[in-house]
């Protein structure tokens, strides 16, 4: 889902390296390397206290740069950090097994899957104090009704950063990005439900929805903008393009465009109505992982009230962290888009596994980019 | 006994990551997608038959299309430079070869950016342009098919170059001075001896830049706005998004045999007769 990385256009560049290049099997093979010798020490089954590491397997550029200092100062725990570029790629490493990580960062609806293929396990609560932390609104999502297996770490909406300056202040709705006006102006993320949810959202329709006809008609809507398109960019190449003019509208994630808004006063961002997506990551420990109790402690840590609100002021993405809310940088708070009314932020949508129905998904969104 | 000693490491290294890994998605190809990832095997043509659906086709036709014009870009503009290089390079011959090897020591990817910094709206193409005066406003340069070719064209250009370098070096330039002395002209001599001769060459460059282009997913991606598939970014999809590791493996599959066919009938049309008449 690559809505990571706010600063440094990496998603795309881990995903190829991933996916294919020489260069990008040294360096899985080097991380798995890491991993092994890392995880080697013993420690991790029986009772007897663990080993003082932690494997933390997180989204690129995703934690503040004292996150990770502040829990080795407080536990003596070292923690090696390694990153994945989708959580496919993610779930695709713990189905393999034994992936030495302790704690990860999937997505809402991964964390349904990998409950439903059993690669994480329950959380211990009572080693989380800091889970009272969580703000009722980001508690028992659909996902993980009970938060028996995530708690969230950081969350965020996807909407529309444009150009107010050149193009006034727009209506909160999908329409812009289907105006001829901005004919090679405007770019959509290269995510399918999230590209083919805005599509849904605009007809009306859930971003969830599995009958054929929507998808089609979600197919005909997104044929009719392709043309208007510069292209389908990740949220981190969308944000230079419209911060630097070579487009007037990008689909992005919030946290993409605080950034570009607290550089460049001519920009604005908007969550589109009807609705408009919004997503949160979690922190789960694999069912494999070596250091357990490391991780349960490393989870506390972050739902620190002080560690929280760091966390999300590097981010700039929402914390989930009520207790962390009144230390949010103010300038922040203020930005568009960062602080919802109530009526908006009732009928965001959580993207849900949509289980057989995926193909369907993927075979749409190829349909329309190769028309 | 000696040669047997050597060629053991290679073996085993080409067993274990090569063809493992090819026999592995073979077997991957027949069976089953898992609707919450993973793989069940068993013998599942399905994958196969999927393949066959017009949309794909499609994709699989047009990352032809697009590789053979790559191919034909990069003969066009990589023999003339080879040419050059072998006959009229002279004591700069190793260096102007070494210059064209020099884009590899830096990754792909990395260039594939540096590309999209340089075309990018207010990048140093535009910039250029703008002072020159071709063009007041920004050109859409990036994030277009042309874009997308000349990006391939950059990155696959050295592997046509030094194969016909190294076809051509081989050349013996008094049959050059023989045609001519008989009356050939040099465009007669060119075609009817220099060309024939460097033969060899052509055919392996034009396999060395049609193969990975066939394969090429970065490129569209980064240079195109990801507006156009080809058949490399259809496989990505179905392993990191779709979560569909048999499909995809059925589509690299039907890719690697058809651009074994396309390669075979290649060297059969062009390669062995022309070969043969030396």
């Amino acid at each position: 889902m690559q809505r990571r990385d706010t600063r440094i256009s990496r998603g795309r560049f881990l995903k190829a390296m991933g996916a294919a290049g020489v260069a990008g099997s040294t360096l899985s093979v080097l991380s798995a390397c890491q991993m092994n010798t890392s995880s080697t020490g013993g420690g991790s089954s029986g009772g007897g206290p663990e080993e003082k590491k932690l494997n933390f397997y997180n989204w690129s550029d995703y934690v503040a740069a004292s996150t990770i200092p502040s829990f080795t100062e407080k536990t003596g725990i070292e923690v090696t950090q390694d990153f994945f570029s989708s959580n496919e790629d993610l779930l695709a490493k713990l189905q393999a097994g034994g992936s030495g990580y302790d704690v990860i960062v999937p997505s809402d609806y991964m964390v349904a899957i990998m409950i439903k293929s059993k690669v994480i396990q329950k959380l211990d609560k009572s080693k989380i104090p800091n889970a009272k932390n969580v703000s009722a609104d980001y508690r028992g999502l659909s996902f993980d009704p009970k938060n028996q297996y995530s708690l969230p770490y950081q969350w965020g909406t996807t909407g529309i950063l444009y150009n107010r300056k050149e193009i006034g202040q727009l209506d909160a709705t999908w329409d812009a990005m289907w105006d001829p006006r901005f004919e090679g102006e405007v770019s959509m993320l290269n995510d399918t439900r999230e590209t083919l949810g805005a599509a849904l959202y605009k007809l009306g329709y859930s971003v969830n929805a599995t009958d054929p006809e929507q998808l089609a008609e979600a197919n005909a809507e997104l044929q009719k903008q392709k043309p208007l398109l510069r292209g389908y960019f990740d949220s981190t190449e969308a944000r230079p393009l419209v911060q630097n003019g070579d487009l007037l509208l990008g689909h992005v994630f919030s946290g993409d465009a605080f950034v570009a808004l607290s550089e460049n006063e001519d920009l604005d961002y908007l969550v589109p109505q009807p609705a408009a997506t919004r997503w949160t990551d979690t922190m789960c420990i694999p069912a494999t992982a070596p250091h357990p109790d490391n991780a349960h402690k490393f989870i506390n840590h972050i739902l620190d009230a002080n560690v929280g609100a760091k966390l999300s002021n590097y981010t700039y993405y929402n914390s989930p962290n009520g207790a962390a809310l009144p230390m949010i940088d103010g300038a922040l708070k203020d930005l568009p888009g960062y602080t919802l009314p109530r009526e908006v932020f009732e009928r965001l949508e959580v993207i849900e596994d949509t289980g057989e129905t995926t193909r369907e998904y993927e075979r749409i969104f190829t349909e329309v980019k190769s028309s | 006994m000696g040669l047997a000693g050597l060629l053991t490491p290679v073996t085993i290294w080409l067993g274990l990551f090569f063809l493992i890994p090819l026999l592995l998605i073979l077997a991957y190809s027949f069976g089953t997608s898992n609707v919450y990832g993973g793989i069940t095997l068993g013998f599942n043509p399905g994958n196969y038959l999927r393949v066959f659906d017009p949309l794909y086709l499609e994709i699989i036709g047009r990352t032809f299309v697009i590789a053979a014009i790559n191919t034909l870009i990069c003969l066009a503009l990589g023999y003339p430079l080879a040419y050059f290089i072998v006959f009229k390079g002279r004591r700069w011959r190793n260096v102007l070869i070494l210059l064209v090897m020099v884009p590899f020591w830096t990754s792909l990817l990395i260039r594939a950016y540096a590309w999209v910094v340089i075309l990018s709206g207010n990048g140093i193409a535009n910039k250029a342009l703008q002072f020159f005066g071709v063009t007041d406003e920004p050109l859409d340069l990036i994030f277009t098919t042309q874009a997308v070719m000349m990006g391939m064209v950059y990155s696959y250009l050295p592997f046509m170059v030094l194969p016909l370098y190294a076809a051509l070096e081989k050349f013996d330039t008094r049959l050059k001075e023989a045609a001519q002395d008989l009356g050939a002209s040099r465009w007669h001599t060119f075609w009817r001896v220099t060309f024939p001769l460097s033969m060899p060459g052509v055919i392996a460059g034009s396999i060395l830049v049609f193969i990975p282009s066939a394969g090429e997913f970065v490129i569209p991606d980064l240079l195109g706005g990801s507006r156009t598939v080809m058949t490399g970014n259809l496989i990505q999809n179905q392993f990191l998004q779709a979560r569909d590791w048999a499909f995809g493996s059925a589509l690299s599959v039907m890719l690697a045999v058809l651009l074994l066919g396309a390669i075979m009938f290649y060297i059969r049309r062009v390669g062995t007769d022309k070969l043969e008449g030396m």
